[in-house]
């Protein structure tokens, strides 16, 4: 009795999927922010995912996720009709979203999916969001007619200047704090992008929420695998976070236990590709 | 009772003690008392009629042995290997002054092992199950650590609907995710579940309570009492400088990642294993031994148990630190870890301990230990396990804002009737208790059920 997936497109094609799963229990509790637990087969290991978006009357949530190791390859070769053996959630806190005025959402790589379930709450409270994305090129940019449906403005950087502004989204970023009166920066993505965000809205005093993606097993605030430095005392990301203060977290710290297991990561991607006839990278 | 050799034992996840044979069973039972006034049941959290079913196993008649023990007692295989025997149903036997107490622990396990060998159709099909008196009448059970399944099987033998919710993918709570294998085989909770789910009991995973579906959605789905066995699961950790450094581990993620997640069959199975030569763990009960153990048996060169008394005052079953010092474990006793040393990659490279003296004695009776000024030392190690105890887990709790608390944060219960401040919702185990013992959980599931059972057989026409 798993859960079937009932929709699958390819964002960007052996990169990053969007898979629709019918979980009603699930659909009708998540909010922004939230995220579910997934194991894909008997001898699969916990990962976490965004719920990027959900419909409870549909009952189904959608996750978007970027092919980086072992278990993100495996669920790639999932299609429409497979199921997928456990998804547990709706899990952490919801994102805080009350009317404040102007914020800025950043996003970067696959956390723009993530960043695009916040975005939308604070447009649904009537906020203006200013949607912030950043990627390498311009084929590798998501979301972008999704978040134009409810942002006011959406601002693009590209390394390459394939599209957009050439360049990192904090330079986007600092271009608009300048000019503007903002009440909070949310951003989501790799830990550097989200620490260089960190740097310039601390500079610039602006109130800043990021979601932390350390390594998780339960989720369910069991283990403490998960756990960060926020203003110098441990948290749990699983059910504390995984937002936090973004001025108070020690993001240093998150990048180092990120790589607590590189080595036996290559392994497990070596020994499904083995499985698998898939060539390795 | 026979035991796999200690030099060949470390190299595998087989189960450490190897059980009675039928004769040796009968030999042991036959020098039961049969006491007039017997004590060993007092001894019983969840009052065993340990003299009734030793006499029938005296007597060779197993059937009627776990029938007596299936009475009071649900999980019978896994208590005969996890209880406390020393401290309850054998430290109160008769028999106990001669130093000789019976083995009621083993007995126990004997026969429950021997009745599922023999009757896998009883135990797994439900030939034995009672039908359902009234599907209107269900309960529901939030997590499925022993007190749940305790509270379930009662119920469910009286033909009460009893459904379990469980966070994790798959059932039994620190059963399953906590005790290795060596210990109490995952078979053996996997038969008592299914002897369970033969009753009737129905077991949904991957719902976490305060999350997927809380207390109110399960009332208006028609439950007509909630308990709530969560277990108090969230580790302590020690608040220490380099605490976060690769290589430092809670030892509910360390034994989570092996037991539930096979991390020891990696990479067949996806989870990465936490690798270490140099194994330090902190604490000295049960789950200090339980990771240890498991250290030595993954490969380590020395595992070190770090802990702040002496061995005397050591909480774990007598029998595991006897294993563990067999296996080869070593006790670095009045020792205080107090900081976390890495190299520039942040992985774990030594820990710090001061070396403690014993004191006059705190609040708990325990002599308190002191340090010994200067007198530090530094252990080379690239694994450390944190095994120093537990909080409750705020999950449920913090979605369930009415519920009542005691001031350490536990759910507080009825001691009469383990109810909780809220009208049908019960609660017992480890999110009452604090960590506690399987039997103790077991005990507040069956005094709950009990309870609800009172109450709905009122509905019962
Ligand atoms: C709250 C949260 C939300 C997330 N949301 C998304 C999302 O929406 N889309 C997305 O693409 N990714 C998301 N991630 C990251 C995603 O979980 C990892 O990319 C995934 O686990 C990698 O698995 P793998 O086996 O394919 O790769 P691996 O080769 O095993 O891992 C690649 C890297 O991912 C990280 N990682 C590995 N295992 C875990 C784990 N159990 N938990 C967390 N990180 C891990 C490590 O840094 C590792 O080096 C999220 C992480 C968290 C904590
Ligand atoms: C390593 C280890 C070794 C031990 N050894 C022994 C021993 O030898 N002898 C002994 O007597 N005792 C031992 N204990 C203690 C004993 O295991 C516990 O006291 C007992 O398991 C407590 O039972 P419980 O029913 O309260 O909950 P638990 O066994 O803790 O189970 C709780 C369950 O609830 C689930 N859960 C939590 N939150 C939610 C939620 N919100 N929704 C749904 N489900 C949820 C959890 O995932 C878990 O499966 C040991 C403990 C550990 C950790
Ligand atoms: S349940 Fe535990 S305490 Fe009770 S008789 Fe059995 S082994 Fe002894
Ligand atoms: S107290 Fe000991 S000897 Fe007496 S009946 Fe109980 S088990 Fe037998
Ligand atoms: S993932 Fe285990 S405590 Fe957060
Ligand atoms: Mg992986």
């Amino acid at each position: 009795m798993g859960f079937k997936i009932v929709k699958k497109r390819e964002l960007i094609p052996n990169r990053v999927s969007e898979l629709t799963i019918y979980a009603p229990d699930i659909a009708s509790k998540a909010r922004p922010g939230n995220f579910v637990i997934l194991r894909i087969f008997p001898k699969g290991e916990r990962i976490p995912l965004t719920i990027a978006d959900k419909s409870p009357a549909e009952g189904t949530i959608t996750i978007v996720y970027l092919v980086v190791g072992k278990t993100t390859a495996h669920l790639e070769t999932f299609q429409v009709g497979d199921e997928i053996l456990d998804v547990c959630g709706p899990l952490g806190k919801p994102t805080r979203i009350e009317k404040k005025g102007e914020v800025v959402c950043v996003g970067g790589g696959t956390g723009i999916a993530a960043m695009h379930h916040i975005a939308k709450g604070h447009a649904q409270v009537g906020n203006k969001v200013i949607s912030v994305i950043g990627a390498r090129s311009k084929d590798l940019l998501l979301f972008e007619e999704e978040l134009s449906k409810f942002s006011h403005k959406v601002l693009v950087a590209t390394d390459d200047g394939s599209k957009g502004k050439k360049g990192l989204v904090t330079q986007v970023l600092e271009d608009y704090l300048k000019s503007h009166e903002v009440k909070e920066v949310v951003a989501v993505g790799p830990v550097p992008m989200m620490k260089a965000v960190s740097e310039l809205t601390k500079k610039y005093s602006v109130p800043t929420t990021v979601s932390l993606n350390s390594i998780m097993v339960d989720g369910i605030g069991m283990c403490g695998a998960c756990r960060v430095s926020v203003g110098g005392r441990i948290r749990f990301a699983c059910v504390e976070g995984p937002e936090f203060d973004a001025h108070e977290v020690d993001f240093d710290e998150l990048m180092l236990r990120l790589r607590s297991y590189v080595k036996q990561e290559q392994i497990s991607y070596n020994h499904f590709c083995e499985c698998h006839g898939k060539e390795k990278n | 009772m026979p035991e796999q050799d200690p030099a060949k034992r470390v190299k595998n996840f087989n189960e450490v003690a190897l059980g009675y044979s039928l004769e040796q069973a009968i030999e042991e039972a036959k020098r039961c008392l049969q006491c007039k006034n017997p004590t060993c049941q007092q001894g019983c959290p969840v009052e065993v009629d340990c003299k009734q079913f030793i006499y029938f196993v005296a007597k060779g008649d197993i059937e009627s042995a776990y029938k007596t023990i299936q009475e009071t007692n649900s999980l019978p295989a896994v208590c005969g290997r996890v209880c406390p025997q020393e401290n309850q149903c054998e430290g109160h036997c008769k028999l106990k002054p001669t130093g000789q107490p019976i083995a009621i622990g083993r007995l126990e396990r004997f026969v429950a092992d021997s009745y599922y060998a023999k009757h896998p159709c009883d135990a797994l099909s439900g030939t034995s199950s009672c039908p359902v008196i009234d599907s209107n009448l269900k309960v529901a059970a939030i997590g499925s650590g022993p007190s749940s399944l305790t509270f379930a099987g009662y119920l469910a033998s009286r033909g009460i609907k009893v459904t379990i919710f469980e966070a994790l993918h798959e059932p039994g709570g620190v059963l399953t995710y906590g005790i290795p294998e060596f210990r109490l085989p995952k078979k053996i909770v996997h038969t008592e579940l299914e002897a369970l789910k033969a009753q009737g009991v129905e077991i949904k995973t991957n719902y976490v309570i305060g999350a997927t579906l809380d207390i109110n959605d399960l009332f208006a789905q028609g439950y007509k009492a909630i308990f709530i066995g969560v277990g108090a699961g969230l580790p302590k950790f020690l608040g220490l400088e380099g605490e976060n450094l690769i290589g430092v581990y809670s030892a509910n993620e360390y034994l989570t990642r092996v037991n539930l997640m096979r991390a020891y069959k990696f990479p067949e199975f996806d989870t990465p294993l936490p690798e270490g030569n140099n194994v330090v763990v902190i604490g000295g009960g049960n789950v200090a031994m339980d990771a240890a153990r498991t250290a030595l048996r993954l490969g380590a060169k020395n595992v070190y148990i770090v802990y702040r008394r002496t061995q005397k005052e050591m909480p774990a079953r007598l029998e595991e630190l006897h294993h563990a010092l067999e296996e080869g474990v070593q006790l670095k006793v009045l020792s205080s870890p107090v900081a976390f040393k890495g190299d520039e990659d942040g992985r774990l490279s030594s820990l710090v301990i001061q070396k403690m003296k014993l004191g006059e004695p705190d609040e708990s009776g325990r002599r308190r230990p002191i340090p010994i000024d200067g007198e530090i030392e530094e252990i080379k190690t690239d694994l450390a396990i944190i095994a120093v105890g537990t909080r409750s887990n705020p999950l449920l709790l913090q979605a369930t804002p009415n519920l009542k608390l005691n001031k350490w944060g536990y759910v507080e219960v009825n001691p009469e009737t383990g109810e909780t401040n809220i009208p049908n919702v019960f609660a017992g185990g480890d999110i009452v208790t604090g960590s506690a013992t399987v039997v103790l959980a077991m005990g507040a599931g069956r005094k709950a059920a009990k309870e609800v059972y009172k109450r709905l057989k009122e509905n019962i026409k």
